[in-house]
């Protein structure tokens, strides 16, 4: 019994000092956030809260002089626009395929599915030759309409669907419901979990795009916020690190928001979570 | 897949056809495009295209900076994907007991999946900093030494590692925590029995029956060294120092974006593209068979 009650307490000092590891950099960066120039410059390092003023100062300048607000609401409206876009287009795919019989069904599906093979990375190149011929660079549109449609979000609906009942389906069609009908009132409250983990894994993959805006948008007013983080940094011994910090967090809180909000359906929903 | 319940010819395809259009336009096409561009050299800013065929190709085979280039994507890579995993495994373990608390200890260790690269790449630019750096501080402390981690080229690589390490873990923790947890118990509490110690167990039974798990994330980990980690190399090293952390998708967007060589860059692309369409049918040939990602 004391024995047993060892290994808990041991086990906990593990893991609490594992949690607070894993979490240390953010931390740091949380402390120098609030802390002065002098004090986020001074040796040996000062760790610990610094003062409500520097921090003002700090999050005030950043959020307004380097336009981290600014890239917060355009990484915002991309990112809502392609998490709801891609929820949406996913169900009506996943819809068809389950529920109706057409030709060439399979080859569709595989086609669809091959796409996971594609990463935008890739072909940046061709990609960007393409969106500036269509007259779409520095817009949303640019950083919206590629991402628009998912594989993995296909694939998740249609076994979500399958795994539903279908005795459903021919009740609402008894009923006189037609599919959207059915997707609208009987799909959409059965598929919260599912729709949650996919949300939530889109929302943070758009929101931390890097590559794509970096080479598309070259206006400063469209650019979003992982890109616009750069901007607060300059030559590294002049960097104004309390600013850039405090630049960080403020680009950490609409994920971390996202995160503790669908966290339970993300655990919950589902396990392949490939980002496309 | 049950029988079809509505009927309509036109509508299914109605249906489908924002997903086609959006994937023929942005993704089948540009990967059609791609190939053609590989076999052009393009002039200035694409004004004049001649046809070279595979010289591209067989260019970036004869570069030594390409050469080197992949070596530096394979030593990322295999140093984030074994140090990611193995770390990531061990903190699953420790976090799967049963203990109380242990929903609240989980939230505490995957909350980072949010993070971007972007953050990761700027915070432990910071920590390293030669001059003001936490780590350089306590390593003057304890070993009287303070490396300077942006000009030395091993080190360099080692940082982005870390760094790279450190952003996944949350992805990574997630995935193994969910795993552990619908681990077939019986075959575990045989073992037990039976006598087996700790390790004996964890090897001789959990880890095989985590070999799916760990099958999945060898492959996503893989693609995540491989382009995901793009913003900390940009952040941090922007390549350097002499191209010790230039890896493959970073190579390719230089040679893309600021030198402008279009069909090299191509070139690049379909040779990453390989890759990845490689990865990707190993996988799905797996995912059949024995490797099962049920439940979680």
């Amino acid at each position: 019994m004391r024995r047993r009650r060892l290994k808990v307490f041991l086990i906990h000092m593990a893991l609490i000092s594992v949690v607070f590891t894993v979490a240390s950099p953010v931390l740091v960066a949380f402390f120098k956030s609030t802390q002065t120039r002098d004090q986020v410059f001074s040796y040996p390092p000062v760790l610990g809260f610094g003062s409500v003023k520097a921090m003002l100062d700090n999050y005030g300048r950043a959020w307004n002089q380097y336009r981290i607000g600014i890239y917060m609401k355009n990484s915002m409206i991309v990112s809502v626009a392609v998490t709801v876009a891609k929820t949406l287009l996913s169900m009506l795919a996943g819809l068809a395929i389950v529920y109706f019989d057409f030709p060439l069904k399979a080859p569709i599906f595989y086609f669809i599915l091959f796409t996971l093979m594609m990463p935008t990375e890739i072909m940046i190149i061709a990609l960007f030759n393409l969106v500036s011929k269509l007259g779409l660079g520095n817009t949303y549109a640019a950083l919206i309409f590629p991402f628009m449609a998912s594989a993995t979000g296909v694939f998740l609906f249609r076994q979500h669907f399958s795994s539903i009942p279908p005795d459903l389906a021919d009740a609402a069609r008894v009923d006189g419901a037609g599919p959207l009908r059915f997707l609208w009132n009987v799909l959409l409250p059965l598929s919260w979990n599912v729709i949650g983990a996919f949300a939530l894994i889109q929302f943070i993959y758009m929101w931390n795009q890097y590559l794509w805006p970096l080479v598309i948008i070259r206006e400063s007013s469209r650019q979003v916020i992982q890109v616009g983080l750069k901007s607060t940094m300059t030559a590294m011994e002049a960097t104004d690190w309390g600013l850039v910090m405090a630049a960080v967090i403020l680009a950490m809180i609409p994920p971390l928001i996202v995160f503790a909000l669908l966290q339970e359906q993300f655990t919950k929903g589902f396990v392949l979570a490939r980002e496309k | 897949m049950h029988q079809a319940r509505f009927k309509g010819r036109l509508f299914p395809f109605l249906l489908l056809a924002p997903t086609l259009a959006i994937l023929v336009v942005f993704l089948y096409y540009p990967v059609f495009q791609t190939f053609r561009l590989s076999l052009y050299r393009v002039a200035f800013l694409g004004l004049r295209k001649t046809f070279v065929g595979f010289a591209n190709f067989s260019d970036l085979f004869h570069n030594p900076d390409y050469i080197h280039s992949i070596v530096v994507t394979l030593i990322v890579t295999t140093a984030v994907v074994i140090g990611g995993l193995g770390i990531s495994l061990a903190i699953s373990v420790l976090a799967n007991q049963k203990i109380r608390g242990a929903r609240l200890y989980r939230l505490l260790l995957i909350w980072p999946y949010a993070i971007s690269p972007a953050i990761a790449g700027i915070v432990w630019l910071f920590l390293f900093s030669p001059g003001y750096g936490i780590v350089n501080y306590l390593l003057s402390l304890t070993l009287h030494i303070a490396p300077n981690w942006l000009g030395d080229p091993f080190l360099a690589v080692f940082i982005i590692i870390v760094a790279s390490i450190w952003k996944n873990l949350g992805y990574n923790i997630a995935f193994y925590l969910a795993a552990l947890q619908n681990l077939n118990t019986d075959v575990l509490e045989a073992a037990l029995i039976d006598g087996a110690n700790y390790w004996r167990r964890f090897w001789s039974v959990t880890f095989p029956l985590l070999s799916p798990i760990t099958f999945f994330l060898l492959i996503t980990n893989i693609t995540y060294a491989f382009f995901d980690i793009f913003p900390i190399v940009d952040v941090m090293t922007k390549g350097g120092p002499f191209n010790a952390t230039n890896i493959l998708i970073y190579n390719l967007y230089r040679e893309g974006f600021e030198y402008y060589r279009t069909g090299s860059a191509a070139a690049q692309s379909l040779i990453l593209f390989l890759g990845v369409v490689v990865l990707t049918l190993i996988q799905f040939r797996t995912s059949g068979r024995h490797v099962h990602y049920g439940g979680a």
